[in-house]
């Protein structure tokens, strides 16, 4: 419980803000982005830019796994749905995410067998209930999550559980940024990094991005506190000209993260290639089921052609997710797209960066000043 | 085991004929119904119910001068006991609070039953006799009634719905229209201890702590606050949807917004502790025995001070005034002293919490 209320405490959050507004006091704009879609609701939910000098520029990136999830994955998937013999698990938010042409949750409404599970280990035990069908379990998400989802495949194995499939979208953070970076398209100064993350991978998987990039990385705890502590950690590391992988979430994240998860990813997954939404598809930045564990891969047991997807009209969803445009952007925000009728992804997910906004900043001062400002 | 209620037997499951209208209806309504809501078991007020007595197809009642207040409430909540309550306790509370956040002294209930083929007649007794202690502990009385009876699967378990009328007191909240800028935000005590304790009830989620829902009357807090305060501008209890759902009502198309303060807000350990967990928001969580005031800023620490001395008000707290700066949105001043917009509930966050 200590976290609830040290973590949020008034005087420290305020000391930290004026301790960052001298240290800033004269410096040119500092863009730093927040990767993940955690660390995004927080800052909203917390109002924390309110805390921050002027001339510090929080930026919100793609790392909400609803959001970066790519019309050709949830086409594949529905069109599994329609296979005979076939149910597909998957987590809630996902349902409700318009892919080319319709949702999961449409589907299942015309007859799909499309189950809401809270776990990898829910689809096992459809698998083993339903020992005649195929249970396709829709795996997305980041280093987070996929360890799970690779023991569920272990135990299924050990099992002999030949029904259980798991549809693949699982990606990794630090080949995201490296494209951002070399896009172009931000002048980004620094990286808040995924806490929750370091806690599987570890620091090291940052290390190119501060040595190549000359970025700062700093990986951070998702209480207001943590935030506000790790953006002095980044104007520091600005202002002595250094550019290192430092750690803000000590009380959780070691230095080498959890080799016996690490390895468990290592044995059931490969790097790939995968498609991110608005940012395409980033070599290397994906994880694929590995060669060794194909029984278990529903693109290799199910092949299917599909027509090319094709994006919803207006949606800017993917400018959002690489930080070039913010929500309050978007024609459809609030209008055409609300968090009950998602016209994109990013309003689907709690942690989808137009979701937020919706939630906590419409017609506030924060998206005033973004929109007045301008974004690129 | 058959349930010995007065002189008649009833079986130990409520079946179809129960609810035919009938000899069986018939029975279980005169051996349970008005044996528990009758004047003898209201006797602690002295409180006659010859209304109900007469089972006639609709009570005759006396009622005050003055003007009058209808409400009727829909009862679904699952599951039907639940620590701090009952599905017949907070129909009861439901329905008062209803009526006792116009300015209005509860005076009569209806009471009509939805049962699922099988359910157990103790347990029905159990609940008939909360609604009615519920009754007499509030000095109002059940005063008609209908008991359906559904097949087993068309209804789970229990539904009740109660309707209520009261007699509008004088200085009643004037409404919406009467807010003026700086106006005082008020609450009666802790917020999202109902929706919580059904929760944790319902998921088996065992919680270390004595977590009870809030269900109770809050007439006797409404008594206080329109005697001390005569330009009460507002009143409402924050159920479904809970306390951000009931402020931006306040404000939606109005003139004024309401800056709330989170600092101020009572919420207990247990309730942010599940929350944070579940990621739910205890501003959403309903409630069943809190009272949302708007009132002048002048009265506010006199109606403040004799809230806390009531039993159900000892956590009141001042969270928020209204403001002219943003019309029609509610915003929060946050722990970190940040800001946010709160908005409307989108979607159903705890399904039938009541």
């Amino acid at each position: 419980m200590k976290y609830m209320t040290e973590f949020r405490n008034f005087a420290a959050a305020q000391a930290l803000s004026r301790e960052l507004h001298s240290l800033c006091t004269g410096i040119k704009e500092i863009k730093i982005m927040e990767v993940c879609g955690g660390h995004t609701a927080a800052i909203f939910k917390y109002g924390l830019r309110d805390l921050l000098p002027p001339n510090i520029r929080l930026m919100s990136g793609p790392g909400c796994p609803v959001c970066v999830t790519s019309n050709s994955f949830l086409d594949y998937a529905m069109a599994l749905s329609r296979e005979p013999d076939v149910i597909i698990a998957s987590f809630g938010d996902l349902l409700r995410v318009p892919g080319s042409h319709s949702t999961l949750l449409a589907e299942k409404s015309k007859g799909g067998d499309i189950r809401i599970c809270y776990s990898s280990l829910d689809a096992l035990e459809l698998a083993r209930k339903n020992p005649s069908k195929k249970i396709v379990f829709l795996g997305i998400g980041f280093e987070t999550t996929a360890p799970t989802v690779a023991a569920a495949i272990k135990r299924a194995e050990a099992e002999g559980l030949k029904n259980f499939l798991v549809l693949s979208a699982f990606k990794t953070m630090p080949e995201a940024m490296k494209a951002l970076l070399q896009s172009g398209e931000l002048a980004l100064n620094a990286f808040i990094c995924p806490g929750h993350v370091s806690v599987v991978t570890g620091l090291r998987i940052y290390d190119f991005i501060a040595r190549d990039f000359k970025t700062p990385c700093v990986v951070t705890g998702f209480e207001p506190l943590d935030l506000l502590q790790a953006i002095l950690m980044i104007v520091r590391q600005l202002k002595d000209g250094r550019s290192t992988v430092e750690n803000q979430y000590t009380r959780a994240a070691l230095p080498l993260g959890n080799p016996a998860a690490q390895a468990l990813l290592n044995e059931i997954f490969a790097p790939s290639d995968v498609e991110w939404r608005g940012l395409g598809v980033i070599p290397g930045s994906g994880l694929g089921i590995s060669d060794a564990y194909q029984a278990f891969d529903a693109q290799k047991v199910i092949p299917l052609q599909l027509e090319p997807a094709r994006e919803q009209p207006g949606c800017i969803c993917g400018s959002i997710m690489r930080g070039v445009k913010v929500p309050t952007e978007c024609k459809l925000f609030a209008k055409a797209c609300n968090p009950e009728n998602p016209k994109g992804s990013c309003m689907v997910s709690d942690e989808g960066n137009c979701a937020t906004y919706y939630k906590y900043a419409r017609n506030s001062r924060t998206t005033v000043i973004e929109n007045e400002a301008g974004t690129s | 085991m058959n349930i010995e209620l007065k002189s008649e037997k009833l079986s130990p499951q409520i079946t179809l004929a129960h609810g035919n209208g009938g000899k069986l209806t018939h029975d279980l309504i005169r051996s349970m119904f008005v044996t528990a809501f009758s004047a003898e078991a209201l006797s602690a007020e002295a409180l006659s119910n010859d209304a109900l007595s007469e089972l006639a197809d609709s009570a005759r009642l006396k009622l005050p001068e003055g003007e009058i207040v209808f409400t009727t409430d829909s009862h679904v909540v699952n599951p039907l006991f639940f620590p701090g309550g009952d599905i017949g306790k907070l129909a009861v509370c439901g329905t008062l609070n209803d009526l006792a956040v116009m300015g209005a002294k509860p005076l009569y209930l209806s009471c009509a039953l939805i049962i699922e083929e099988g359910f157990e007649t103790a347990l029905l007794k159990k609940i008939i006799d909360s609604m009615a202690e519920a009754a007499r502990q509030n000095g109002v009385r059940i005063v008609t009634g209908d008991t359906k009876v559904v097949e087993k699967g068309a209804a789970d378990k229990l539904f009740i719905n109660t309707a209520g009328i009261g007699v509008v007191l004088p200085g009643a909240p004037k409404g919406l229209k009467s807010f003026q800028a700086g106006d005082a935000v008020l609450v009666s005590g802790s917020l999202g201890d109902h929706g919580i304790a059904i929760y944790a009830g319902r998921e088996g989620i065992s919680l270390q702590t004595d977590l009870q829902s809030d269900c109770a009357c809050i007439f006797p807090l409404v008594e206080i606050a329109l005697k001390i305060c005569p330009e009460l501008r507002i009143m409402r209890d924050p159920t479904r949807g809970g306390l951000a759902t009931t402020l931006n009502e306040f404000v939606q198309g109005g003139r004024f917004g309401i800056e709330l303060d989170e600092r101020s807000l009572p919420i207990r350990d247990e309730v942010r502790g599940v929350c944070e967990i579940l990621g739910f928001d205890p501003l959403y969580v309903a409630n069943e025995g809190k009272l949302v005031l708007v009132l002048p800023q002048t009265s506010a620490p006199a109606v403040l001070e004799a809230l806390k001395l009531h039993p159900l008000g000892r956590k009141a707290a001042a969270i928020g005034r209204l403001t002219e700066r943003a019309p029609g949105r509610v915003y929060l001043k946050t722990d970190i002293g940040g800001e946010r917009v709160l908005d409307m509930l989108v979607g159903d966050m705890l399904p039938r919490i009541c």
